[in-house]
């Protein structure tokens, strides 16, 4: 296959479309959790409980279209391959857990794949939005309109005191992860994000590398979460998601005007750098490719280098990871092998950014 | 000794780390190991998870239990009776078994929500269209009595007359309500 066609299927619309702040805020997501009353949930529930959910949305679905979303398609975890699940996991579609340990999980996309609906994972039903750029209001109240349709034919498990009964009792009352992916290479480079994550965290959010484990986030992309889901409501607590975001996104504005006065020329070397090694490499692994597709997209932002898309670091920060590559090779590949196709995928991206310019 | 990574609080976390055979020394604050922390409970591949987190902070309270033995008193063993989840598998597992589990072990439960969502303890978001029924009105209804009191110790009487009839034209409804869904 083509890496023109791979990527075409590949990419879902929150990599590539363009959002209000896209060149901060990457992607803008809202997770409802919801449970059908008169089924246990799924850490207990039987084999027939748990197609009984599966056959209450697929019968919803069946009814009436929610005429938003366009055709939607149920996947079974059971019926995809190992590779398949690794692939939506990578998308964000659905999560490790619905891809590994879940019994009857299932999946309801949307065509453009902004909406996925989990279903069996840790709760009954997992609402998600995934858009791109800084979008929560708007992901918010698609979220919103998803649930009301699909509770008029679902009971809700919900009590009048605590509100949606999940799972876990860390998500119970709105059932709402509000969360917003950030690329900050700037306060990185200028070291103020172990001032800022502490501070951060007193506000009841939770700041983490997505890629990459602990404190080190790989391509300097953070995402910014709530962590309460009791006590306040839904627009409450986006509004106090998007206060905190908003900050970010001009102190990272600040950081990168600060950059460009103090060290210009450091920076642009850094950038070209990086440009230089993504453009030549033969191999490379994992967080060489993030740091020096962080640096590439931040020389984009800060206009160092002109003929590139800004889509490269959301794309290929997904497209560069195990299940995508291995996908893009048809069968399976050791780590040594992936950091070869890494190298290469890469190169073959860019030279496409070429082209297209000479085209 | 200074934390290495702050460099102003004391350090309180002292330890080596072995990468490929390299030896690393590290000197902390809590606060910074906080920080890093992930990064070295994970790397070390024990599976501290949330829900090993949860299981602590929730096992708090058997604790007291425990240590409160009376031989009199027989042990009652708080169960579900939907999903017969005891509570002292829920604390295991940190998660519930069904929508009934709230109910039988509310008593219990009202403290640990508390410390999990920073002192709050009860919902005051989306209320489901269907099945919420009547709790939209009820809501409304409690926020104009406070409305209504607020006026009435602002002596602004004539808003405080409307707020009156705007109640009861709601608790009559109320009334119908619940008849008509009985």
């Amino acid at each position: 296959m083509s890496l023109e066609r791979f990527m075409n299927q590949a990419i879902s619309s929150w990599m590539s479309a363009e959002g209000p702040d896209s060149d901060i805020v990457l992607s803008s997501r809202i997770r409802l959790a919801r449970n059908i009353k008169q089924y246990k949930f799924p850490t207990l529930f039987s084999n027939e409980e748990a197609e009984a959910v599966i056959e209450k949305i697929k019968a919803r679905v069946e009814h009436s279209s929610f005429s938003k979303l366009g055709e939607m398609e149920l996947l079974l975890m059971d019926r995809l391959q190992p590779l398949q699940k690794r692939v939506l996991m990578e998308k964000h579609l659905i999560s490790p857990h619905l891809a590994e340990n879940s019994t009857h999980g299932a999946c309801l996309l949307s065509e453009n794949e902004e909406v996925s609906i989990m279903i069996n994972e840790e709760d009954h039903i997992r609402i998600q939005c995934l858009f791109p750029g800084f979008q929560l209001s708007e992901a918010l109240s698609m979220a919103n309109e998803i649930d009301d349709w699909l509770e008029e034919e679902a009971d809700y498990a919900f009590d009048e005191n605590i509100g949606f009964l999940t799972s876990c009792p860390t998500n119970v009352g709105t059932g709402l992860r509000a969360s917003v992916m950030m690329h900050l290479p700037g306060l990185v480079l200028t070291q103020q994000m172990n001032r800022i994550i502490p501070a951060i965290n007193q506000l009841g959010l939770v700041v983490r590398g997505i890629y990459g484990e602990g404190s080190e986030a790989l391509g300097n992309i953070f995402q910014v979460s709530n962590q309460i889901t009791l006590g306040k409501s839904e627009e409450d607590i986006a509004e106090d998601l998007k206060s905190v975001v908003s900050q970010l996104i001009s102190q990272e504005r600040s950081a990168r005007e600060a950059l460009a006065k103090t060290s210009n020329i450091q920076l642009e070397d850094r950038v070209f750098r990086s440009y230089g090694i993504l453009s030549n490499s033969r191999i490379i692994e994992s967080k060489e490719a993030a740091q020096c597709l962080s640096d590439v997209r931040l020389g984009i932002d800060m206009q160092y280098i002109e003929n590139i898309s800004k889509n490269i670091l959301n794309e290929l920060m997904i497209l560069t990871q195990p299940g995508f590559l291995q996908q893009y090779a048809g069968g399976p590949l050791r780590p040594h092998e992936r950091d070869i196709r890494r190298a290469s995928l890469i190169r073959e991206r860019l030279k496409m950014e070429d082209q297209e310019l000479g085209g | 000794m200074i934390c290495q990574e702050c460099n102003q609080r004391p350090a309180t976390l002292h330890f080596t780390k072995v990468v490929n055979g390299e030896k690393a020394e590290f000197h902390l604050c809590e606060k910074c190991a906080q920080e890093k922390g992930e990064l070295f409970m994970l790397g070390s591949g024990s599976g501290f998870s949330i829900n090993n987190l949860l299981a602590g902070l929730l096992n708090i309270q058997p604790a007291f239990q425990e240590s409160g033995q009376d031989p009199f008193q027989q042990e009652k063993v708080l169960q579900c009776e939907q999903c017969s989840l005891t509570f002292q598998q829920f604390i295991k597992v940190g998660r519930f078994g069904c929508a009934n589990c709230y109910e039988t072990f509310k008593d219990q439960l009202n403290p640990i929500l508390r410390r999990l969502h920073s002192g709050n303890s009860s919902h005051s978001g989306k209320i489901p269209a269907r099945i919420g029924g009547t709790i939209h009105l009820r809501r409304n209804i409690d926020d104009l009595k406070i409305n209504l009191k607020e006026m009435i110790a602002k002596e602004e009487f004539e808003r405080a007359a409307e707020l009156r009839d705007e109640i009861r034209k709601l608790e009559k409804q109320l009334n119908a309500d619940q008849k008509g869904g009985e």
